[in-house]
């Protein structure tokens, strides 16, 4: 199987089948990680660009290891939106760094649709590292790879998503890819956190975690920006922690072993607990490699590669 | 992409009226005088002297055939950014001119939120001067407050007397309940409507798009209906307070079509009106990225868009403005958080009113012309434009039936931003008559 599109640049709108075909293809690059020599020529020749206006370190770093896997020559550009200086506007920055004829954008941008913008100025393939409070289409590839890993399918598997879902990216990622995928997926947060006409996205809302995690077989804990106080979205951490943090004590509700993934990085003591955190059911560290894993397979697929690799 | 658009901003693209002119074979609609007839105007020197059947072959001076095409009053655009002084480069007066004349307007209103914005006389007297013996009339809309900052009243009544047609702060909403009761009284000594931009600020920042589906789905800030709502109710309850004359510019929340409906039925005198891109455009125009989508008010839902039009038929919107808001390519060309609202509109409302309305059946011919002809003028207590004898030629030409796609370098305006480009409209201007000159439009 090939990938048929140019871009990634969100969930909305990948099929069943493009979704199995990246996941299968990352589940091969996994056993090549595994091998002592872990670099394969796949992208030799290539030019990918990292295209980093806002810091992340941990998405940034992954993508970077997947590319040196897949042998491709690395450009780094990180600069936040807001340093980049007065009058030079993104798509000036993307225009002067396609002057070097690159294959490959990743751009990681505060602003919903700058990926979009992009494909409209480059010729180069687009993956959205993450738009704002858009998308962040190689995150839920990661989550649901380490769902269907650990218990071997995704449809029918009742997938929690607990915290901000209004300015998560990665909750509507994960909702866009577990829906088509067939998964049952329920969001659970302070309801000032839930966005208007969410349910319309085929999820369950809930304000109650206790009645939440006896249902989930996953539970995959948001992070919490901090800021959203200042907002005066939620009162006070203390009460967050309180009704939505996600402790040992809570879990004792599950009914069965439950998935904890959170897509870092965490706020001990705020959205999940440490002892959770550190618990046997968190599956956190192996998201981080197969993130290495699932973006190899998407970089390998929009440069052009089939499904099958040795 | 960005065009280089070669702009004929220049007197030659206006004719003068020849001493005589025969307009041939029209359809005449003249709502204000229940005119709708089949027949020939004869114009001599700029003033209209025969409206009925005139016989060709005895007719000495142009003739222009009208076969097919709609002779109204002249179009009024009562909401119009026209960005000097302050943002030459996006539209000047002499441009904004040249884009109404090309979209069908004779008269455009000049909203205050330029740099400096129209709070002095000094402003009035340059927009004055700089659209004088122009086909196109120029009104000006004086800001409410000095500086539109909402903090003390400019002076209304020499404002008015210098020649603002009404005051607002477009662009903002006065905030302060107090200060727009105190504008609605004092307003209210010579009779002119305060335009009210109506959005709760502290519901809106960091606000993108219609808050709903799409936004959650994009994860663009929202701007809630709510926020309009809100001020619509405490204005229309101000305007009942005191008596004075309010005037909703851009509805685009259905609930507030609602309100104004009721406050008319309970006589307050408020008046309002819609643009084009809100009743024949919604939130799912903004998937694509687009800037152009992105506007305040913003593109609402698809019932929004069904209670604009119900208002308009029903007449609870009795005014379609543009909010014409010409911003440079360079800002437009961005990412959408960091993009201008506004969308210029000048060279698109007939054929979108037209396409949407008219073509759709909502609205009859003679109720879109009343939209843009008469009631404009009559909320401004501005002379309505008539078409019979003794009267100076202020005409609008139209062609009703005419297909055609909105092409970006077709554009007089100085800027591009429409989210109109590419789409097929039914409806087109033709020709514009006023102050004795005539200009064919270029669409
Ligand atoms: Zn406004």
């Amino acid at each position: 199987m090939r990938l048929d599109r140019k871009h990634l640049l969100g969930m909305d709108g990948v099929t069943r089948e493009e979704i199995t075909t990246i996941l299968n293809t990352a589940r091969s690059f996994r056993e090549i990680l595994e091998r002592p020599i872990k670099r394969v020529p796949t992208l030799q020749g290539k030019t990918v660009v990292n295209l980093f206006f806002e810091p992340s370190t941990r998405t940034r770093i992954s993508f970077e290891l997947a590319e040196k896997r897949l042998s491709a020559d690395i450009i780094n550009f990180t600069a936040a939106a807001s340093s980049v200086k007065k009058g030079e506007t993104l798509i000036d920055t993307v225009r002067n760094i396609e002057a070097m004829k690159i294959d490959m954008v990743v751009v990681r941008h505060s602003s919903p649709g700058a990926p979009h913008l992009l494909t409209r100025v480059v010729d180069a393939n687009v993956i959205n590292a993450g738009d704002g409070g858009h998308e962040h289409p190689t995150q839920a590839l990661l989550d649901m790879m380490t769902i269907r890993e650990k218990l071997g399918r995704l449809q029918d598997i009742t997938v929690a998503l607990v915290g901000d879902i209004s300015h998560s990216r990665v909750a509507m990622s994960n909702i866009y890819g577990l829906r088509t995928m067939g998964a049952r997926v329920l969001v659970c947060g302070p309801s000032t956190l839930i966005p208007k006409d969410i349910e319309r996205l085929g999820v369950e809302v809930y304000y109650n975690v206790d009645e939440v995690i006896p249902q989930a077989d996953v539970l995959n804990i948001l992070r919490l920006q901090l800021e959203r106080q200042r907002q005066g979205l939620f009162p006070s951490l203390r009460e967050y922690h309180n009704y939505f943090g996600i402790t040992r004590e809570r879990l004792e509700k599950a009914t069965r072993t439950l998935l904890i993934m959170h897509p870092g990085p965490m706020n001990r003591g705020v959205e999940i607990s440490s002892d959770v955190a550190d618990s046997e059911h968190s599956v956190i560290l192996e998201q981080v490699t197969y993130g290495v894993a699932v973006r190899m397979a998407v970089l390998y697929l929009l440069a052009g590669g089939k499904s099958e690799i040795n | 992409m960005k065009l280089t658009k070669t702009v004929i901003i220049s007197r030659k693209a206006y004719q003068s009226v020849p001493r005589r002119l025969l307009l041939k074979n029209a359809r005449i609609i003249d709502p204000s005088r229940d005119v709708d007839m089949r027949g020939d105007i004869v114009i001599q020197d700029g003033v209209i002297t025969q409206v009925g059947q005139v016989n060709e072959a005895a007719f000495e001076g142009r003739i222009i055939d009208l076969t097919g095409k709609v002779v109204s009053p002249g179009w009024m655009d009562m909401h119009t950014h026209l960005r000097e002084p302050g943002r030459e480069d996006e539209e000047t007066i002499e441009s904004g001119m040249l884009a109404a004349a090309n979209g069908g307007f004779t008269t455009v209103c000049c909203m205050p939120n330029t740099q400096p914005p129209i709070d002095t006389q000094e402003i009035i007297q340059y927009i004055k001067d700089r659209s004088r013996n122009a086909l196109v009339d120029v009104h000006p809309i004086a800001a409410i407050t000095k500086g539109r900052e909402g903090k003390e009243l400019t002076e209304i009544l020499e404002l008015v007397e210098q020649g603002a047609v009404a005051i607002s702060d477009d662009g903002s909403p006065v905030m302060s309940a107090e200060m727009m009761r105190r504008a609605l009284e004092y307003s209210r000594m010579v009779d002119v409507p305060v335009i009210g931009h109506e959005e709760d600020i502290t519901m809106t920042e960091g606000g993108d798009i219609n808050e709903g589906y799409t936004s959650t789905c994009l994860g663009l800030g929202g701007i809630p209906t709510v926020a309009e709502d809100i001020m619509v109710a405490r204005d229309i309850m101000l305007a009942e307070y005191t008596g004075a004359r309010f005037h909703v510019a851009h509805l685009s929340s259905g609930k507030s079509v609602e309100l104004v409906r009721q406050a008319k039925a309970k006589g307050i005198r408020v008046t309002a009106e819609a643009t084009p891109h809100h009743f024949s455009l919604t939130e799912e125009a903004v998937r694509s990225f687009d800037t152009n989508t992105k506007m305040n008010p913003p593109l609402r839902t698809e019932a929004d868009r069904r209670a604009l039009l119900e208002g308009l038929k029903d007449g609870t919107i009795e005014v379609i403005a543009t909010d014409h808001a010409p911003h440079s390519w360079e800002e437009k060309e961005a990412e959408y958080q960091r993009a201008p609202f506004g969308i210029i509109g000048l060279e698109t409302a007939l054929g979108v009113s037209l396409t949407h309305l008219y073509h759709t059946g909502v609205l009859t011919l003679v109720q879109i012309i009343e939209k843009f002809a008469v009631n404009p003028y009559r909320i401004l207590n501005l002379p309505i434009p008539g078409i019979q004898p003794d009267v100076p030629a202020n005409l609008t030409v139209f062609d009703p039936e005419a297909e055609w796609q909105v092409k970006e370098e077709r554009f007089l305006s100085k800027s591009s931003n429409s989210p109109f480009i590419g789409h097929r409209l039914k409806g087109k201007p033709f020709l514009v008559i006023n102050n004795h000159q005539l200009f064919f439009s270029t669409l």
